[in-house]
C-alpha cells in the first residue's frame, strides 16, 4: 500500500481525531465522558441510519433529496397505525414500508423516465412531504405510548446503549457487507464509476438502481422510526432539510457525487464529525450560527481535499 | 509550415512535415488514419506546440500559443464536430467572443448587420440571423461556423472532413461556396478521406504517411490510383504470427442487419476483419451486434441464441455475454473500463459467479483469479487492487481484453484492439489473438479434451494489422458493409480503394 492510498483510506479518520482533539481541549475532559459519548451517539443515530442508505445511492452516482420527507411520512404512518390500535411492531413495519414504497417510486421514475435523480427526488421531496401532511391533516398525530418510544432513551447510568443505536450498528455492518461481499455491491460501484461500462458488461442497470433506491428508502424509514421514537408523535413537518445533513455525512466520509466511491465506515465517521462539532459548540456555549459556519466549512474543506488528492492521480 | 516535428512520448507523430497554401488556393491534405493529419492541423490551429519547425503567414513568423491567438492571426478551423452553441441565435454564434459593444452593452443592431454581412459574403442571405442554431439543418450550421470564421477576419480556413455529415446536394453547395471563397482570396486546407472529393475541389494535394510527406502535386495531374498508392506506401514487414487455423462451425450469423447493411458468417477458428474509414459506421455495427444500439432490421444468431427481434427487446449486452460473446470497446476510457475501480473489479465484472456461493463475492478469491490473469497477460501493475486508471494505455487494454478471457467467451468482438498502445503491448495482443483462434488439440481423452477454437471479429483502422491477422476482411463504406473476402489475396491498396469509394 502506498503512502497515498493509506492517506486516502484513513484521511477521514484523522479528520475525526483532529475535530475530537480540538473540542476535547476546548470543552475539557468531560467531553469524552461515557454519558457524553452516548449523548453524541443518540444525537447522530437518525442521520447515521439515513446516511447508510444514502451511501449506496451516492455510490451509484445518484442522490436522494426526498429522505427528509420520507422520515416525516414514516413518523406520521407509525403514529396513525398506533392510534388505530395496531401493535407497535406492525406500526413500525408499516412506517418503514411506506418509506420503502417512496424509494421504489424514486427508482421507477429514475430508470423508466430516464430523468436524473436530482430532479426526480426534488419532485418526490415535495410529493412525499405533501402526502405526509395530507395523511396527518396538517397536524401532529398524538400516539399512545409504547416501547417504540424507548428506542433512543438512555438507560440508567449508560451501561448499555439504547436499542436504536444497536440497530444502527447492526445495519451498518449489514450494508457494509452487502457493498463489499455481494455481486449487487460490485454492480453498485461499477454503475457509479462508469455506467457505460456497466452497460457494456451486461449489468442490469435498471433493476440494480430500483433496488438501490428501495433499500436506501427502507433505511431512511428506519431513521424515521428512530425519529418517531424521539418525538413520540407523528409530525409531518419534521426533518425538513435533514437530507442535506445526510448527504454531507456521506461526502465528508469520502463519497463522491460523481459516483463510484463511498464506504459505510467513512459515512459514519462523517456523521460523527458533524455531531462532535454541533455538540461541542453547544457545550462550549458557542452560538448556533457558529456551528453552522464551521460545519459548512468542513464540508467544503473535505471535498476540496478530495479534489486535490484525486487530481494527483 | 516547414520541418514540423512533434512527438508524444516515444511516438513520433510528425517528422519534418512541410505544408504550404497560397492565397486563392485550395490544398487537399490526405493520408490514412493516424498518418498525422490531425496533429499537423492542431499545431496550425495553436492547440499543440511543435517540437521543431517553423510556420509563417504572409512572410511573418507565426507561432500561436493558443487557439484564440491562432484565430486572431487569421487561421480558422472547421472541425468535423461543429463547435456551436445550439441555443444561441445565428448572429450570437457568428460573433461569439467578438460581440460589438456600445455603452458596455451588446449592440444587437450592429451585431445583426455584421452577421448578415458575413452570411452575404457566403452567398447565403437565406439564413435568418435570429434563428436558434440548433433548429437549423446541419449544412446550415456548418455555414454559420464558416461565417463566424469570416466575421473575425480569418484568411486561412482549415476544413476537417467537412462532408462527413452532409448529403449529396449539400456537398455540392459547399463546394460552390469554397470556390467562391477561393476567388475572394482565402487560403483553404481541405482534409478528407474521400479522394473523389479531393479531386473535385482542390488545386493541389499533399499526402502524409507515418508522419512524413509522402508526396503531392497538382490534383489535375494525379489519378485516384496514384493518390492511394502514395497514402499506402510500401508493404510492411510481416510481423504477425499465424499458427495453423481450421475454420469450424458457424457460430455467428448476421443477415441484412441494419444499421450497417451487414451480412456475414463468423466461424470458430477464424478472424474476420472489418476495414473502413473512421466514421464509416464500423463501431456502430459492432455496437448494434452487441445489443448496445437498437437493431432496426435483420437477423442475428449467436451460437444457439437468436437476437433478431425488434431492437432492445431482443436482449442487450447481458444476453450477448450469456450467449458467449464479449465486446472490447474502442473507447477504453469512457466505455471500456471503470478507471476509478480496481483491476480486479474491472476484470471480473461480467462473471462474478465463481467467487462465492449465492450472490456473494469473496474479495480474496476475486483477487487471486485476477492475479493469475495479470501474470498470464503480463500486465504491469502494483497488484489486483490497483485502480485501472493508474495503468498505462497498453496495460489498461490488456485488462479490458482479460475480461473477455475471464468470461471465457467464444466470440471476441474487438473494436480497435491496439489503438493508442505501445508496440510491445501490440505485439503481445497480436500473439494472443492468434493463439485464441489457433487449433488447440488436446489428447482427446477426458482429462484433456480438445478445446474448441474461438472466433474473432475485429475492426481496425490499421490496415497492416488487418491483413496480417485476419482470414477474411470486409470493408465498411458510408454505413454499408460489403461482402467479406479472403485476406490472402488482398493488399492495403485494395482495401483503401474499397474504403475510399473507387469502383475500380
Amino acid at each position: 500500500m502506498t503512502a497515498r492510498s493509506l492517506l486516502d483510506r484513513t484521511g477521514v479518520f484523522f479528520g475525526l481525531l483532529l475535530v475530537a482533539a480540538i473540542f476535547g481541549i476546548l470543552v475539557g475532559r468531560q467531553f469524552f465522558a461515557p454519558a457524553n459519548l452516548e449523548l453524541m451517539a443518540r444525537q447522530t443515530a437518525i442521520v447515521c441510519m439515513a446516511a447508510l442508505g444514502m451511501t449506496i445511492v451516492i455510490a451509484t452516482g445518484g442522490i436522494d433529496l426526498s429522505a427528509g420527507s420520507m422520515i416525516a411520512l414514516t413518523t406520521v404512518v407509525i403514529a396513525l397505525a398506533l392510534r388505530a390500535d395496531y401493535p407497535p411492531l406492525v406500526a413500525a413495519t408499516a412506517g418503514v414500508a411506506a418509506a420503502a414504497a417512496c424509494g421504489l417510486l424514486n427508482g421507477v421514475l429514475i430508470t423508466q423516465l430516464k430523468v436524473v435523480p436530482f430532479i426526480v427526488t426534488l419532485g418526490t421531496m415535495l410529493i412525499v412531504r405533501g402526502a405526509a401532511k395530507g395523511l396527518a391533516d396538517e397536524r401532529r398525530i398524538e400516539a399512545p405510548t409504547t416501547w417504540l418510544n424507548d428506542l433512543l432513551r438512555s438507560h440508567s447510568g449508560g451501561a448499555f446503549l439504547p436499542a436504536g443505536i444497536w440497530a444502527v450498528v447492526v445495519l451498518a455492518l449489514v450494508v457494509a457487507g452487502i457493498l463489499r461481499y455481494t455481486r449487487f455491491g460490485r454492480h453498485v460501484f461499477a454503475i457509479g464509476s462508469n455506467e457505460r461500462m456497466a452497460r457494456l458488461c451486461g449489468v442490469a442497470i435498471g433493476r440494480t438502481k430500483m433496488l438501490v433506491y428501495t433499500m436506501s428508502a427502507a433505511l431512511v424509514g428506519m431513521a424515521g422510526l428512530l425519529q418517531f421514537s424521539k418525538l413520540s408523535v407523528g409530525d409531518p413537518t419534521v426533518a425538513v432539510g435533514l437530507e442535506l445533513d445526510v448527504i454531507a455525512a456521506v461526502i465528508i466520509g469520502g463519497g463522491s457525487l460523481t459516483g463510484g466511491r463511498g464506504t459505510v465506515v467513512g459515512t459514519i465517521i462523517g456523521a460523527a464529525i458533524m455531531t462532535i462539532i454541533q455538540l461541542g459548540c453547544s457545550q462550549k456555549g458557542l452560538a448556533n450560527w457558529i456551528q453552522q459556519i464551521v460545519t459548512g466549512g468542513i464540508i467544503v474543506a473535505a471535498v476540496a481535499l478530495d479534489r486535490v488528492r484525486s487530481a494527483r492521480t | 509550415m516547414q520541418g514540423i516535428r512533434k512527438a508524444f512520448g516515444a511516438t513520433v507523430a510528425l517528422d519534418g512535415v512541410d505544408l504550404s497554401v497560397a492565397a486563392g488556393e485550395i490544398c487537399g491534405l490526405v493520408g490514412q488514419n493516424g498518418a498525422g493529419k490531425s496533429t499537423l492541423m492542431a499545431i496550425l490551429a495553436g492547440a499543440l506546440a511543435p517540437d521543431a519547425g517553423s510556420m509563417t503567414i504572409d512572410g511573418r513568423t507565426y507561432a500561436p500559443p493558443s487557439p484564440i491567438e491562432a484565430r486572431r492571426a487569421g487561421v480558422a478551423m472547421i472541425y468535423q464536430e461543429l463547435s456551436l452553441a445550439p441555443h444561441l441565435t445565428v448572429m450570437e454564434n457568428i460573433l461569439l467572443g467578438a460581440e460589438p459593444m456600445r455603452y458596455g452593452l451588446v449592440d444587437r443592431g450592429r451585431m445583426r448587420q455584421m452577421a448578415s454581412a458575413a452570411l452575404a459574403q457566403l452567398g447565403h442571405e437565406d439564413i435568418p440571423p435570429d434563428a436558434a442554431v440548433g433548429t437549423l439543418p446541419v449544412a446550415a450550421q456548418q455555414l454559420v461556423e464558416i461565417a463566424r470564421a469570416l466575421a473575425v477576419g480569418c484568411r486561412v480556413l482549415v476544413l476537417d472532413e467537412p462532408t462527413s455529415s452532409l448529403g449529396g446536394a449539400d456537398v455540392a453547395h459547399l463546394f460552390t461556396l469554397l470556390r467562391r471563397l477561393k476567388t475572394q482570396g482565402h487560403a483553404i486546407v481541405y482534409i478528407s478521406h474521400f479522394i473523389e472529393e479531393v479531386q473535385a475541389i482542390t488545386d493541389r494535394f499533399v499526402v502524409l504517411r507515418d508522419g512524413r510527406n509522402a508526396g503531392g502535386g497538382a490534383t489535375a495531374a494525379a489519378t485516384h490510383d496514384a493518390i492511394v498508392r502514395l497514402m499506402v506506401g510500401a508493404a510492411p514487414d510481416d510481423l504477425f504470427p499465424r499458427t495453423p487455423r481450421r475454420s469450424g462451425e458457424a457460430i455467428v450469423e448476421v443477415a441484412g442487419l441494419e444499421p450497417g447493411s451487414a451480412s456475414f458468417t463468423l466461424h470458430r477458428g477464424e478472424i474476420l476483419g472489418i476495414a473502413g474509414l473512421v466514421g464509416s459506421g464500423r463501431t456502430r455495427l459492432l455496437r448494434t451486434l452487441f445489443g448496445l444500439e437498437a437493431v432496426k432490421r435483420g437477423r442475428i444468431r449467436i451460437g444457439v441464441a437468436d437476437f433478431s427481434g425488434d431492437g432492445a427487446a431482443a436482449g442487450g449486452p447481458r444476453g450477448r455475454w450469456r450467449a458467449g460473446m464479449g465486446l472490447l470497446s474502442e473507447d477504453r476510457k469512457s466505455e471500456g473500463l471503470a478507471l476509478g475501480l480496481s483491476i480486479a473489479d474491472n476484470l471480473t465484472l461480467t462473471r462474478l459467479e465463481p467467487f462465492g456461493p449465492h450472490a456473494l463475492v469473496m474479495p480474496g478469491r476475486q483477487k487471486q483469479t485476477s492475479g493469475a490473469w495479470i501474470a498470464r497477460m503480463a500486465i504491469k501493475c502494483a497488484g489486483p487492487s490497483q485502480a485501472a486508471g493508474e495503468l498505462s494505455g497498453g496495460n489498461q487494454q490488456k485488462v479490458a481484453l482479460a475480461r473477455l478471457l475471464h468470461h471465457d467467451v467464444d466470440i471476441l468482438v474487438l473494436d480497435e484492439p491496439t489503438r493508442g498502445i505501445d508496440v510491445g503491448s501490440k505485439a503481445q495482443i497480436y500473439r494472443l489473438i492468434d493463439e485464441l483462434v489457433a487449433l488447440r488439440p488436446g489428447s482427446g481423452q477426458a482429462d484433456l479434451p480438445d478445446r474448441p477454437a474461438k472466433a474473432v471479429l475485429m475492426v481496425s483502422s490499421y490496415l497492416p494489422e488487418l491483413l496480417g491477422l485476419c482470414d477474411r476482411i470486409a470493408v465498411m463504406r458510408r454505413g454499408k458493409l460489403d461482402a467479406p473476402q479472403p485476406a490472402a489475396g488482398l493488399t492495403e491498396h485494395d482495401l483503401m480503394m474499397r474504403a475510399t469509394g473507387a469502383s475500380a
